[in-house]
């Protein structure tokens, strides 16, 4: 067997760009996940709201019990059946931020949930209304509980973009298969590829770590 | 009487099926110091947590300071609820301090964003209410880094920064290390000679003695008798208080005196 890296070297642009692509759609959906996972994860809070929370646990469940590259086929080729027709870049936001939305709508619950129950006690009897208690005493608490599980959701995320190459979007997954279809040297850029979605990873990770250290040196958690 | 702070009349309580609370009528005047004691299970917690919401009663009327808690059964919702609140401090068993904030914060967050003071003013009368404590010195400090001792004291701080009319004290000292009760203790009675109504639960008979005007018993859900320090603990009427007493005291005291 011989390694023939060449390709990889003379489409290096292209996989730059692909990468940066990658880049681009994960935050933008991380973006919208988050929004996402909170609205929905303080809906499931209160059973006593049955709309609210009917509607928050029917978006879990259908999107956490659905491949997720059905769901983007669902945008990119069922919305024009209804003459919606978004771009291929949005539809993937869409897709990922929805589906990673389902996820971080868990973990902001358990986060939430994991606060003592004294905390929002202690915050209403001063005469808070929950909405105050909630976003001054309750939120700040849960989000620094909430970093390595997000952590984890966020690098799901950025592996699980590479499906949206198949939306034709030029993402680093695409582009490497753009250069096999010429030097059918798959071996070697998919390696490649797995490098640089490792690196991202990685780099996501770190960073996501060294804010938790921050925030635990800050006294922010016991 | 007509001039009392707090009024419950026939407050009744039940959980799954179970009795917790039986028609408590208690009256409380201005200034007054209102301990409640009794065994565990008695009702005395629950009874506290009624008196500011955190529990809902289900039959009965609570009014303190000419605002209706519970109207025959029906509690105040949302706004009127937040309100009525201000006014009814509240201290935890387990302190309850907001990890997040320092000790100035802690204090000031009721202020700043219910009432809606600047910050300066919320800092100045929280530093003035530190220094009561005797927490000026920590104000800067993180809740994880204080004694026991010293986070009640300052969760009595950051509920007076609300200016209440009436504390609630559930059970202030019983988390605490022996060694740490006396300096929570002293803040309580300091609060109480400065003329604040307080419902006190507890089971330092000390300073139920010493502080309280009037001793309320309780047991099952209700109350057994209620009386000035000198006849409950001297001369009580009933044979649950005097058997209650006994234990208690006996704890107390290893070597048998009361």
């Amino acid at each position: 067997m011989s390694l023939d890296f060449l390709p990889v070297i003379t489409g290096w642009d292209d996989l730059l760009r692909g990468a940066l692509v990658t880049i681009e759609i994960t935050s933008a959906s991380l973006l919208l996940g988050s929004v996402l996972g909170l609205l929905f994860g303080i809906g499931r809070l209160d059973k006593s709201k049955k709309l609210r929370y009917g509607v928050c646990s029917t978006y879990v469940i259908f999107i956490r019990g659905t491949p997720l590259i059905v769901q983007l086929f669902l945008l990119f080729f069922g919305l024009p059946e209804f003459d919606i027709l978004l771009p291929a870049f949005v539809c993937g936001v869409l897709g990922l931020g929805i589906y990673s939305g389902a996820y971080i709508s868990e973990i902001v619950r358990g986060a939430i949930q994991s606060v003592e129950k004294g905390q929002m006690e202690a915050a209403r009897s001063l005469g808070m209304s929950a909405g105050t208690a909630m976003r001054t005493i309750i939120l700040p608490q849960a989000l620094v509980r909430m970093i390595p599980p997000l952590g984890n959701e966020f690098i799901a995320l950025i592996k699980n973009s590479a499906l949206v190459s198949l939306l034709t979007i030029a993402d680093l997954m695409h582009e490497g298969q753009k250069i096999i279809s010429v030097s059918y040297r798959s071996l070697e850029v998919y390696l490649a590829i797995a490098l640089m979605y490792l690196i991202l990873t990685s780099a996501t990770s770190m960073i996501l770590q060294r804010i938790e250290k921050h925030l635990r040196a800050g006294g922010a958690v016991q | 009487m007509n001039q009392a702070i707090m009024k419950l009349r026939g407050v009744g309580k039940s959980f799954s099926g179970n009795r917790i609370l039986h028609g408590i009528n208690l009256d409380v005047l201005p200034s007054q110091v209102i301990v409640i004691i009794g065994p565990s299970g008695s009702g005395k917690s629950t009874l506290l947590r009624c008196c500011n919401g955190l529990e809902v009663a289900e039959e009965g009327n609570i009014e303190i300071c000419t605002q209706k808690l519970l109207t025959d059964g029906r509690m105040l919702v949302d706004h009127d609820l937040n309100h009525f609140r201000e006014q009814v401090g509240m201290v935890f068993q387990s302190f309850n301090l907001f990890p997040h904030l320092s000790v100035l914060g802690n204090v000031t967050v009721g202020p700043r964003k219910i009432l809606g003071v600047d910050k300066h003013e919320a800092d100045t009368l929280a530093l003035a209410l530190l220094t009561k404590v005797g927490l000026a010195h920590k104000a800067d400090a993180m809740p994880a880094t204080l004694s026991g001792g010293q986070k009640q004291r300052v969760a009595i701080a950051r509920a007076l920064a609300m200016k209440p009319k009436v504390m609630l004290f559930d059970e202030p000292t019983s988390a605490l290390d022996p060694e740490l009760v006396g300096e929570v203790l002293q803040v309580m009675k300091a609060l109480a000679n400065e003329g604040m109504t307080m419902l006190v639960v507890t089971h330092e008979m000390g300073f139920a003695q010493e502080v309280a005007d009037v001793v309320v018993v309780m047991d099952q859900g209700r109350i057994v008798e209620a009386g000035p320090p000198e006849k409950i603990f001297v001369n009580p009427n009933e044979e649950r208080t005097r058997s209650f007493l006994q234990a208690v005291l006996t704890r107390n005291t290893p070597t048998g005196g009361a």
